[in-house]
């Protein structure tokens, strides 16, 4: 049945390919590294695909639960009597569920980039730096140990610094690599403490028996709930400061502002990194840790559902006002990440109260499938305009007929348009609000709507608005603006997917307890969102199906909030404020001051103490013989009568 | 001589020693200083003989003592004539105060 | 390979020849060939050391050695070694046998830097062996004399006034270490007088509380002043800055580690009492030591102050592991002084390199370098994130090991220290990238720059040498637990025979 060996090649293929490339592709094979990262990607695919039938189909339910099984565990570092830090593979629905989405995601990327990086000096190095990334995102799902996912979320962290920063010799791609890489360590620091804490009480790394120890009822629970901080109990604090980490990762406020500017990578790093897993590894988290949420901490379980809802309408706000392409999709893919949260902060545990935990997962599976297809889409638009301004598009869907109907596919399954992907798994995030939390049910619906409008301002921007002027004289050459075939075939199968994907029964495969159960489909429920959809959809084509003066009046008419919210409400002046004059001008400055100063200050008084003194008694050193000589008898005499009449 | 005792001779020894003690400090020539070394030691070895011969008639070891500081005072001379004769060559001057390169 | 003699007699063999040689090539070769050589003893030290306890040796000191040396003051030559100076032997072989391939390109007096270079190593080597803590002392002093020659005659910058501040300020910390060895000595009493410098013996005695709270602080003291203890760590920044690149990683990289290992091996483990009731002073140090060294470090704008102030910060992830008195930290401490000692020889190897080439260290100078230095730049971005503390390089394990040991003691002042010293890694990436964003990456700020040439074979070796030894301990950090672990645990066990262990 399942292979265990099998299984670890999953992970173990990209990082293989990732030595390859990066040792030896850049000097002796570098045409030839896209087709081995690509194949290497592919075979890793299909034994994920094989993995993920296996399990769901032929070990299947055993008393009607689909069982964790740990298909592999090793020892790494043994902490503690009790505690050690293991490697291994641990295969759930969930983690299941996300190695095929990545290497499914991966393999997508891998064969567009194929086109899109043709002729880039570098190409080596980014199939090596993609595959490193693949690596470690599939290490980070399928790990058996809370240290562990600590440990590929870091890689994770790393290889998206290094992707962002790929086109190393602008300025501002350096810059939004380190914001990237520092706001997330910041927001992992978090995690690394709540790890400490958790571990701390339940005495153990271990996932399976972390959760075991921390949702029954025995002596770990009743430490961990009866330590107390600043107000709250360490289980809470724990479960807290992990999730600040998963919200780093996961661009949630109030680590949001690194995502934005993430964009500076290539697109298809975008699509695969900051869209589709990497964004979504908080999400998983929690869902990983979700049976401690749900039984033993429900306030921790409400940050959750409250940052969500926040962050998912904070940025569809931002979105309706950004120009940027991928800028707008960068704030939706933080929107719909917010879903994400929210759905699991509003779920129960277990069976139909565990229908949040299941949309969130959902929607985690087909907006992986749809976002992906809208950064590719936008990065095949990119390709052609080279631009990722609004204003220099338009008209593109003479030009792009393919990317256009993907694109707008993809659009449709986002503003959860029936019967596309994003539909089925929105709608049932919505039922789960409904059915525990009014407001944020409100906020969703809203924030539903609003992703509606942004997406179709930017496919009508895109596609339709004015005639396509080129500033480039390249393409006036008769053809259409298509992409090469490497770059449609995955805009192709993944548009396909994105039909499809609504239709597959994941509250029997992906729940929260394990147990699959029977979704019903409310048409009364589902008719408001929808209609809510298609008249915000209907807005934007009268706003921006043509070139018109109304989006410029709606915007003078909302004057400061339309502002605050093109400035993504100042959040980067905040941190810019925090960073710039407090740490470094506050703190920085004054320890290399005082540094210099005071300690090293100290001893170099001391020195010219000594020198001091040393000078100022010198001139005993006279060099001439004869004082020398009245010194040696003068003290002869001191000691002389020292001995006579002192000394008794 | 019965009428000289132990202080007569210890009252020669310290007079001598003072003289070459002055002549030490005051003499610039340098020849003269070890003149006045010698007298130092001189007087050293009158008290040495002095003590043997009043307290430990009956023992050598101050005669003992007196031979070796002569012959350490021959060999002293030695050497510090030859010190005198290369400073002379390089400072040409036997003036104790023109040899002042060693100081701080 | 069993003899340990040999670990000291083969670089001093080595710096000897040296000396005999005509010609600056044959010097490099000889030194080089001498490093092979202690590479390979050192290796084959570790394996015997390693199946020596696999087949059952449970001795604390495996391959003792004990001659006579000066009787009458009880002066032994008495050498062994356990897992944690083996790591630190290792450490010592790799480090110096890389920067002896980086000095590769010395012009002046080559006889001279290469001989006191081995001699230092002979310094180092010894030091770790000893147990005899005067042969201890001995050796010390034979690793710090010759880095105030490195420094005053191969430096660069205020090369003299560095030298002197190192060479002082290390004297001092050796006047400590010799006052608290002193009195160790003579509070050791074997009956009928007879004192011992014995480390074993030394460990079985107790020592009465009052004489040990006076003892400990002098020698943790003047060790930790090795080790940039704060506040005695101001020679760290300019000695390192003004040192030549193969001594800056032998400073940063071993000397650093001497104070530790002293402080950990003399210290702690013959006062493990006054260490408990002294623990929260050098808890309290430390950490300031790495809060205030990263911040210090955001400061600077030259590469070597750079570095050198985040080995201030680093290694007070090594007085802290010490401090916090609990074996996992304990172990976290000496790994920590193994993977710092690798990374930043490594990264003062990789400014070594680039200075070299563009004769500035100045951030605000460098720029777009991994276009024309591809490896070096890479070199230099693999130990940045080492520095920040990347999963799968050492600086990660170490660092992790040291605070889920500190988080064992549930105490809130232990908490806050360790959530401080956890913070100083998001600032130790603020500046390590700060750092590398401009002048290894972004555009070329100097035309000069376009012509360059990368590195050459003996960098590329030692860089991959370092890159190696980072990589082995952050991908299977548990042979290097595993090392080290059970000696760390006869350390704790000493903190607990005196009554007071957890």
């Amino acid at each position: 049945m399942l292979n265990s060996n099998c299984i670890a090649l999953i992970p173990l293929l990209p990082i293989i390919s990732f030595l390859i490339i990066g040792l030896a592709g850049r000097r002796y094979f570098p045409k030839f590294s896209g087709i081995l990262g690509t194949l290497s990607l592919l075979t890793a695919f299909i034994l994920s695909a094989i993995v993920a039938f296996q399990y769901f189909f032929e070990v299947g339910k055993v008393d009607g639960v689909y069982q964790k099984i740990v298909a592999m565990k090793y020892v790494w570092l043994h902490l503690l009597p009790n505690v050690s830090i293991d490697m291994g593979i641990l295969l759930d629905p969930i983690s299941v569920m996300m190695i095929v989405i990545v290497t499914f995601i991966s393999l997508m990327v891998h064969i567009y980039s194929i086109g899109y990086m043709h002729g880039e000096p570098r190409y080596a190095t980014y199939y090596a730096f993609l595959s490193l990334f693949t690596f470690s995102m599939l290490g980070l799902v399928l790990s058996t140990n809370i240290f562990q996912i600590y440990i590929f979320w870091e890689l994770v962290g790393v290889s998206s610094f290094l992707l962002i920063g790929f086109y190393y010799e602008k300025p501002s791609a350096v810059a939004a690599s380190k914001k990237a890489f520092i706001v997330t360590r910041f927001a992992d620091l978090g995690f690394l403490i709540g790890i400490l804490v958790l571990s701390y009480y339940s005495e153990t790394l271990d996932f399976q028996t972390l959760i075991a120890r921390l949702t029954t009822e025995g002596p770990y629970l009743s430490s961990i709930a009866g330590a107390s901080f600043i107000g709250a109990s360490a289980l809470t604090w724990g479960l807290v400061l992990v999730f600040a980490g998963g919200a780093g990762k996961s661009a949630m406020f109030p680590f949001h502002i690194w995502l934005p500017d993430a964009m500076e990578g290539p697109t298809p790093v975008s699509a695969l990194i900051h869209a589709a897993t990497m964004v979504v590894a908080g999400v998983y988290l929690v869902a990983r840790l979700f049976p401690i949420f749900s039984h033993s901490c429900p306030q921790a379980l409400d940050v959750v559902a409250y940052i969500g809802i926040f962050s998912s309408l904070l940025a569809a706000v931002i979105a309706c006002t950004q120009t940027d392409i991928k800028r707008v999709l960068a704030y939706s893919t933080m929107s719909q990440i917010g879903f994400m949260m929210f759905a699991l902060g509003v779920s129960g545990y277990g069976g139909e109260e565990g229908l949040g935990f299941m949309a969130s997962m959902f929607h985690l599976f087909t907006h992986s499938i749809f976002k992906a297809l809208l950064f590719l889409g936008a990065g095949a638009v990119i390709h052609y305009v080279h631009s990722n301004e609004m204003k220099d598009m338009g008209g593109l869907r003479k030009l792009m007929p393919i990317t256009h109907i993907t694109f707008l596919l993809a659009c449709l399954a986002i503003a959860g348009i029936p019967p596309f992907a994003g539909f089925f798994s929105k709608e049932e995030i919505l039922l789960a609000c409904w059915n525990s939390n009014k407001i944020i049910f409100g906020a969703a619906v809203l924030t539903a709507g609003l992703t509606a409008f942004y997406m179709f301002r930017l496919y009508f921007s895109i596609f339709w608005s004015k005639e396509f002027k080129s500033h480039n004289n390249n393409h006036d050459d008769g053809h259409h603006g298509e992409a090469p075939a490497t770059m449609l075939l995955p805009l192709i199968i993944l548009a396909g997917l994105s039909v499809v994907a609504g239709f597959v029964p994941f509250s029997q495969l992906v729940t929260s307890d394990g147990a699959g159960f029977a979704t019903e489909f409310h048409i009364g429920f589902a008719l408001g969102p929808i209609l809510i959809a298609v008249s915000a959809i209907i807005l934007a084509w009268f706003m921006y199906s043509k070139e018109s003066l109304v989006p410029q009046k709606v915007a003078d008419s909302l004057k400061g909030f339309y502002t605050a919210a093109y400035r993504k409400f100042y959040f980067d002046e905040i941190y810019l404020f925090v960073t710039k004059k407090i740490v470094f001008n506050l703190i920085g400055r004054p320890a290399a001051w005082v540094d210099k100063n005071i300690f090293d200050g100290f001893m170099n008084l001391l020195a010219s103490v000594t020198v001091a003194l040393s000078e100022a008694i010198k001139s005993f050193q006279s060099g001439k013989t004869q004082e020398y000589a009245i010194y040696f008898f003068a003290g002869t005499l001191g000691f002389v009568l020292l001995f006579i009449y002192l000394w008794t | 001589m019965n009428g000289i005792g132990l202080e007569h001779i210890l009252f020669i020894s310290t007079a001598l020693f003072f003289i070459g003690v002055y002549g030490f400090l005051t003499r610039k020539n340098m020849i003269t200083m070890l003149m006045a070394i010698e007298l130092i030691l001189n007087s050293i070895n009158i008290n040495f003989l002095a003590f043997n011969k009043y307290l430990y008639a009956d023992k050598l070891d101050g005669l003992f003592f007196t031979i070796f500081i002569i012959a350490i005072a021959a060999a002293e001379a030695s050497v510090a004539i030859a010190i005198i004769i290369h400073l002379y060559r390089s400072l040409k001057s036997i003036d104790v105060d023109d040899a002042d390169l060693m100081k701080f | 390979m069993t003899n340990l003699t040999i670990l000291i007699i083969v670089p001093l063999l080595t710096a000897i020849a040296v000396l005999f040689c005509r010609s600056s090539a044959q010097v490099k070769w000889t030194s080089f060939i001498g490093s092979i050589i202690q590479l390979g003893l050192a290796s084959s030290l570790m394996y015997a050391y390693i199946s020596e306890r696999a087949m059952g040796n449970t001795a604390q000191m495996l391959f003792q050695q004990r001659y006579s040396w000066y009787s009458a003051l009880n002066i032994e030559y008495y050498i062994g070694v356990d897992g944690i100076s083996i790591a630190m032997i290792m450490l010592t072989a790799f480090v110096v046998s890389a920067g002896i391939l980086i000095s590769w390109s010395i012009q002046t007096q080559v006889k001279e830097f290469f001989f006191l270079l081995l001699l230092l190593s002979v310094g180092a080597y010894g030091f770790f062996i000893s147990l005899d803590l005067f042969t201890m002392f001995f050796f010390l002093e034979v690793a710090v004399i010759p880095k105030y020659l490195l420094i005053g005659i191969w430096g660069s910058g205020k090369k003299e006034y560095s030298a002197m501040k190192l060479a002082l300020m290390l004297m001092g910390g050796s006047v400590f270490v010799l006052i608290g060895l002193l009195a160790t000595y003579f509070s050791t009493d074997l009956g009928n007088g007879i004192h011992t410098w014995d480390l074993m013996k030394i460990s079985q005695i107790h020592i009465p509380l009052q004489t040990q709270l006076f003892i400990f602080p002098f020698l943790f003291v003047g060790f930790g002043v090795f080790t940039a203890l704060f506040p005695f760590h101001t020679w760290v920044p300019d000695g390192h800055s003004s040192a030549p690149t193969a001594a800056s990683m032998f400073l940063a990289g071993i000397s650093m580690k001497l104070g530790g290992y002293g402080a950990l091996r003399v210290a702690m483990y013959l006062m493990p009492e006054a260490a408990e009731q002294y623990s929260w002073i050098i808890v309290l140090l430390a950490t300031i030591a790495i809060i205030y060294g990263s911040f210090a470090t955001l400061m600077q704008k030259d590469l070597k102050y750079m570095n050198a102030y985040s080995s201030v910060s680093h290694c007070g992830f090594i007085l802290l592991g010490i401090g916090m008195l609990t074996k996992t930290a304990i172990v976290g401490a000496v790994m920590q002084m193994v993977s710092h000692g690798v990374m930043t020889a490594l990264f003062f190897g990789a400014i070594g390199m680039i200075y070299e080439r563009t004769h500035t260290r100045q951030i605000s100078e460098l720029g777009g370098l991994l276009k024309t230095l591809p490896f070096i730049g890479t070199v230099y971005v693999i130990t940045g994130l080492c520095s920040l503390g990347l999963p799968g390089l050492s600086g990660f394990v170490a660092e992790m090991t040291v605070f889920v040991g500190s988080w064992q003691r549930p105490d809130a002042f232990h908490r806050i220290a360790t959530i401080l010293a956890a913070a100083s890694i998001v600032v130790t990436a603020v500046y390590i990238l700060r750092a590398a964003g401009k002048s290894v990456m972004g555009p070329i700020v100097n035309e000069h720059f376009l012509h360059l040439k990368d590195a050459s074979w003996n960098e590329k070796v030692a860089s991959v040498l370092l890159i190696a030894a980072i990589l082995a301990i952050g991908i299977a950090p548990f042979w290097l637990y595993n090392l080290i672990a059970p000696d760390a645990q006869i350390i704790m066990e000493n903190i607990a025979r005196a009554g007071l262990g957890r």
